[in-house]
Parts: structure tokens; sequence; C-alpha cells
């Protein structure tokens, strides 16, 4: 058969890639405590014991303040990198780009470390804010590379355009660029929501007393009858990102419908 | 009226600009009248965007003055500007539907909602898109787009209306359309419009006075039929068209003339006014176009005549392009025949007379 190579490949690969994810709600609605076959039958339980677990629900805050701050705050400090980077010329421009690019490549740990001795230095109390520092720290250059990409797309002519009508920089940008560039900034926002909500390492060390969810979530495991709860909460969590990329990309695509441009690839 | 009883529109006086080390705009004086359709021809990279867009408010100019009715533009930013520009990617706003892309000025003049419709409808009737408002602007063709793009600069009524190359993006036969929509318009509106294109041809048939412009300088500022007949420099010439040159030789000038004796042509009087250009310093030549020239068929007799060998034929139907080398000269000329009923096509190394009138040379020093 021609390409079976392939096609064993590929089936493999994709096994590889979402067998995990499927053990996740099988033993999550199983019955029994121990994570292993024969499933001994269907229970919810373990989803009603994780929704009785306080500190779960205080996790699961943390860690929504922590994303929607840190997605927020990163993608308005990316669209102003964007804005420049794509827009002016100054000197010393591509050094200023790669040092606030750096973090992309830097381990996290080392970030998380070196975060860490600074704000003990400074005397400064380890808490949800100083994640949410962090986070912006290792998000803003993913949501600097996802904006630019939107603002070269943008036509200069459109601007001009609308500076030659009559409007000003300020007016112009408000009626012209950011409805153009918004499936950018929607995209940035969630990528940086995501990378903030399952970040550990850094969250970890700036954490304090305040745990988030991936904290929450590796403490548990310490118990083994905790674990089938963790198996529920990450069937919970799965289907949560499922919906939120569907929903995106549901977005982004009556966006370029709408603007009649080209579908140049997303999400899904 | 006459073209030169029009007041002044624009004026640039001593105009430099710089791009870094790069001398984008060297030295542009000229000035563009009151409701005239004005061309700047050039090849790209001559400055002509870059002098449009001084006049937009786009470019800063390093020196010299940019004058638009009478009034100062240093300092004065795009938006507080009375002119309006048509760009070449034609910048509709994909978001909005064509009435708000028309619309778009009018949003700080706070106008009534049915004012509003009312200016937008009659601009759309003008541009010959009625009824197409509500349509969404990503949805239009690229003649569309280039109407749409025209009512929006024309319904703030500005002073002068900047298109930079609108046709360049669209085929042949809607841009012929176009050029006479254009003409048309200015016609009707009366504003001045200024237009940047490389397309000779398009130059020639819509503009009242055309400035040729070659590497940041005016090289010459004329109506269509000068710079056709007269160019100043076998550049323009070459740029406008094309032109025969022949080396040339200058024996006396005098009061009845210039004597020339040109390679092929022989000896021959030219009035001063057949000369417009300065001298170049690379010696001299005559140039005449390849219809004022015609070949000679039996029986048919000129005042001036030459002999020639045909190198090449070109057949275009209507016309028969032929390059043919005068006895004595060492390139071809181009001469160009309408083709008639029953006279045949010469063939390549036919001999053949040319027949040429001193009175369509022009003379290059």
């Amino acid at each position: 058969m021609k390409g079976g190579g392939f096609r064993i490949y590929a089936l493999a690969y994709l096994i590889f890639l979402y067998a995990p994810i499927i053990l996740l709600p099988l033993f999550a609605f199983n019955e029994g405590t121990v994570i292993a076959f024969p499933l001994t039958g269907f229970s919810t339980k373990w989803f009603v014991a994780a929704a009785n677990q306080p500190t779960l629900w205080l996790a699961v805050k943390n860690s929504l303040i922590i994303a929607a701050s840190a997605s927020v705050i990163s993608t308005a400090l990316g669209v102003f990198a964007a804005r420049a980077s794509t827009r002016y010329h100054f000197p010393g421009k591509g050094g200023v780009m790669g040092l606030i690019m750096l973090p992309l490549v830097l381990p996290e740990i080392i970030v998380a470390v070196s975060l860490l001795v600074v704000l003990l230095g400074l005397g400064i109390n380890l808490s949800i804010v100083t994640v949410i520092l962090g986070h912006v720290l290792i998000c803003t250059p993913f949501t600097i590379a996802i904006l630019t990409s939107a603002f070269q797309s943008l036509d200069r002519s459109l601007e001009e355009a609308a500076y030659d009508l009559g409007e000003t920089g300020i007016s112009t940008f408000r009626l012209i660029i950011l409805p153009l560039v918004m499936p950018g900034i929607i995209s940035s926002l969630l990528i940086s929501f995501t990378i903030s909500l399952d970040e550990f390492i850094i969250a970890f060390f700036l954490a304090g007393t305040q745990p988030t969810l991936p904290i929450y979530i590796f403490s548990q495991f310490r118990f083994p009858q905790a674990v089938p709860v963790i198996m529920a909460l990450g069937t919970v969590l799965v289907a949560c990102s499922i919906v939120l990329l569907a929903s995106a990309e549901y977005f982004r695509r009556r966006g370029l419908a709408r603007s009649g441009a080209k579908d140049t690839g997303g999400f899904l | 009226m006459t073209a030169a009883a029009k007041p002044t529109m624009i004026e640039f006086r001593d105009v430099h600009k710089y791009y870094g080390d790069y001398h984008a705009l060297r030295g542009i004086t000229a000035t563009i009248r009151a409701g005239e359709f004005f061309s700047l021809l050039g090849p790209s990279g001559c400055g002509k965007t870059t002098l449009l867009r001084t006049i937009a408010g786009f470019e800063e100019i390093s020196s010299g003055a940019v004058m638009i009715d009478g009034k100062h533009m240093e300092g004065v930013p795009a938006n507080k500007r009375p002119t309006n520009m048509v760009f070449q990617s034609y910048a509709i706003f994909p978001h909005l539907t064509v009435a708000e892309n028309v619309g778009f000025g009018l949003r700080r003049a706070k106008l009534s909602k049915d004012e509003l419709n009312c200016r937008v409808g009659e601009a759309l009737e003008m541009v010959g898109l009625r009824g197409l408002g509500a349509r969404a602007a990503h949805a239009l063709s690229g003649g569309q787009r280039q109407r749409v793009a025209l009512a929006r600069a024309l319904i703030l009524k500005p002073k002068v209306l900047l298109l930079d190359e609108p046709l360049s993006a669209l085929d042949k036969k809607m841009r012929e359309q176009m050029q006479v929509e254009l003409i048309k318009l200015q016609r009707q509106v009366g504003i001045t419009f200024i237009l940047v294109t490389h397309d000779q041809e398009e130059a020639l048939v819509m503009s009242d006075r055309i400035a040729v412009m070659f590497e940041g300088e005016i090289a010459q500022l004329a109506d269509p039929e000068t710079l056709y007949r007269r160019p100043n420099s076998r550049k323009v010439a070459d740029f406008i068209g094309t032109m025969n040159f022949l080396p040339a030789r200058i024996l006396s000038e005098g009061e009845q003339g210039i004597e020339v004796e040109a390679q092929g042509l022989g000896r021959m009087l030219l009035d001063p006014s057949q000369a417009p250009g300065a001298a170049s310093g690379t010696g001299s030549s005559v140039g005449f176009r390849p219809e004022t020239a015609t070949m000679l068929f039996e029986g048919q007799k000129a005042e001036r005549e030459a002999m020639g060998t045909v190198e090449e034929v070109v057949y275009y139907g209507d016309m028969t392009y032929y390059d043919v080398r005068l006895d004595g000269t060492e390139a071809p000329i181009r001469i160009s025949m309408r083709n008639v009923f029953g006279r045949p096509v010469l063939e390549i190394g036919a001999r053949t007379r040319v027949a040429w009138s001193p009175g369509a040379i022009v003379l290059f020093r």
C-alpha cells in the first residue's frame, strides 16, 4: 500500500499523544481507588469529592486570578512592543527586542530562582502578585510574537488613510488598527492565559502560601487515595480547554470572514 | 479659459528631501494651478511618490517650502491639510461597509444621520456605486474598491485630490475605462487632481500638464503635446513613447535657424524651437518619432528621402513596425506604418526609401 509506513507512523504518533489523555476520564469515572485495569464500575463520586474540597477551590481561584491578570498585562505590553517593533525605527531596536524575547529560551528554573532572590532581597512578600509578575515575564515574549505578526499584516496605508481623512493618531488606533488586530489580541490572551494556568516552576517558587492549581495537583499526588480525585479534576480541565479552544477558533474564523482575509492557519 | 489665467494651487519652492544620505528630492520648484489635472510621471524611485506625499503631509521635507492655496504647509499635519488621497492599495477599511468607508471622513463633522446618509449617497452616485452602501468592503472587485476610495476622498471636498498610482492594480480594459471616468469626474468636481504614475500613456491621456521626473528632479514640465513633440532631453524623449536618434553635427547657428548635418539624413535647417533642451555635453543628435517618417512605395515621392534596408518587421494587425537601417548609419531606426489594404508588408532585407520631414525633428545637444 502506498504510504503505508507513514500511516502506521501517524497512527502510533497520535496514540502516543492522546492515549494518556483518554485514560484520564476513564479512571475519573471508575469506581475503584487504584489506577489500574480492569475497571470496577461507573461512578461520579470522584467529581463530587473534588467539588467538596475547599483547598482545591482556593487553588482554582488563585490560578484564575493569576492567569487572567498575567494574560491581560502581558498582552497589553505585547501590543505596545509589537506596534513599536513593526512601525518605528529606533537605535538599539534589535538589542531591545532580543532582550524582551530572551525569557522564551531561558530555563524557567533560572528565571524562577533569580526572581525569588530579587524579591526576597527587596523584602517583598510572596503572594499571588509575585506569581503574576513572574508569569507576565514569561508570557510577554509569546504575546509579542503573536501580535507582531498581526501588526505586520496590517497595511500601513490604512492608517495613513484614516489620518488623511481627519482622524488623530489615537482615534486612528481605536477605529482602524485595534479592530483589525483584534483576532491577534484574542489569540494572545488565550495563549498567555493557558501558559500561566499550567505553569508550575515559577508559581512553585513565588506563590508563598497561596498555591495555584498545578501546585495543588502536585501536592495531592503524595496521597494515593487522592489520585482519582485528581483524575476527575484533570477531566474537567481537558473539557474546559477543548471548549475554550473551539470557541477561540470560532471567533477567529468569524473575524476572518468579516474582514475577508485569507485563512492562514489557526488553532484547529 | 486659458490655463495661465488659473490661480496657483500648489507651489514647491526648492524642495529637498533626504532619507539619511539618500537625496530623494533634489530641489523641486514648480507650481500646480487650481483645477488642473496634473501628473507626476517617472520611473520607480524617481521621487514622484515622495513629492506627492509631501503635499499630503506624510513626508516632512528637509528644506524648501510647500504651499497649498497660498498657505505654508510647514508643521501642518496630514489630518489638517486641505488634501485627500487615493492610495495605491486603495486602503479600504476591510472591517467597515462601503457606506462606512465613504462616510469615514465625515465622522468629525457631527452630521445628523439623514444628512450623513445623503452625503454618502451622493458620493456613491458620483462614482457609479449607487445602492452598494451596505455591502461589506472586502466583497468588492478591484474597480469597485477604486471607486470607493475615490468617493471616500472626495466626500470631504478637498482643494486637492492626490492619486498615488490609482490604476496600476487594474487590468488593461478596466484601466482605460477608469482613465476616462477620472477625467470626467475631475471636470465635474473641478478639484485639482495630482496623479502619480509610471505609465506615460496614462499621463498623456489624462493630464493637462505633466512633470517628468528622474532621480529626484523635474526633467521637464509641460503639456502632453509639447512633452511628446518637443522633449527637452533624450531621456525624456525615450521615456515618453519611442524616439529614433541619429548622431548629428551642428554646422552653424544663425538668425535663420540652426544648420545641422545628421547621419543618414544629411543637412537640414532647424528652427530654434526644435532644440528645446540645454547642452548635455554628451554630443548632439537629432530625434524623430516613428510615425513622423514614412516608407515610400512605388510611385510615391517626397521632398526629403533617405535610402535604407529593412532589418526587422513587427506586424501588429492595424500597424506594422519596421526597423530600418539608413545607409551610412550604425543603428536601425523604427518606423511605424498604418497597414493599408492591398499594400504588401515588406520583408526583412528589402531596400526601401524613407520620407522624413525636418519639421518633426528635435535637436538634442
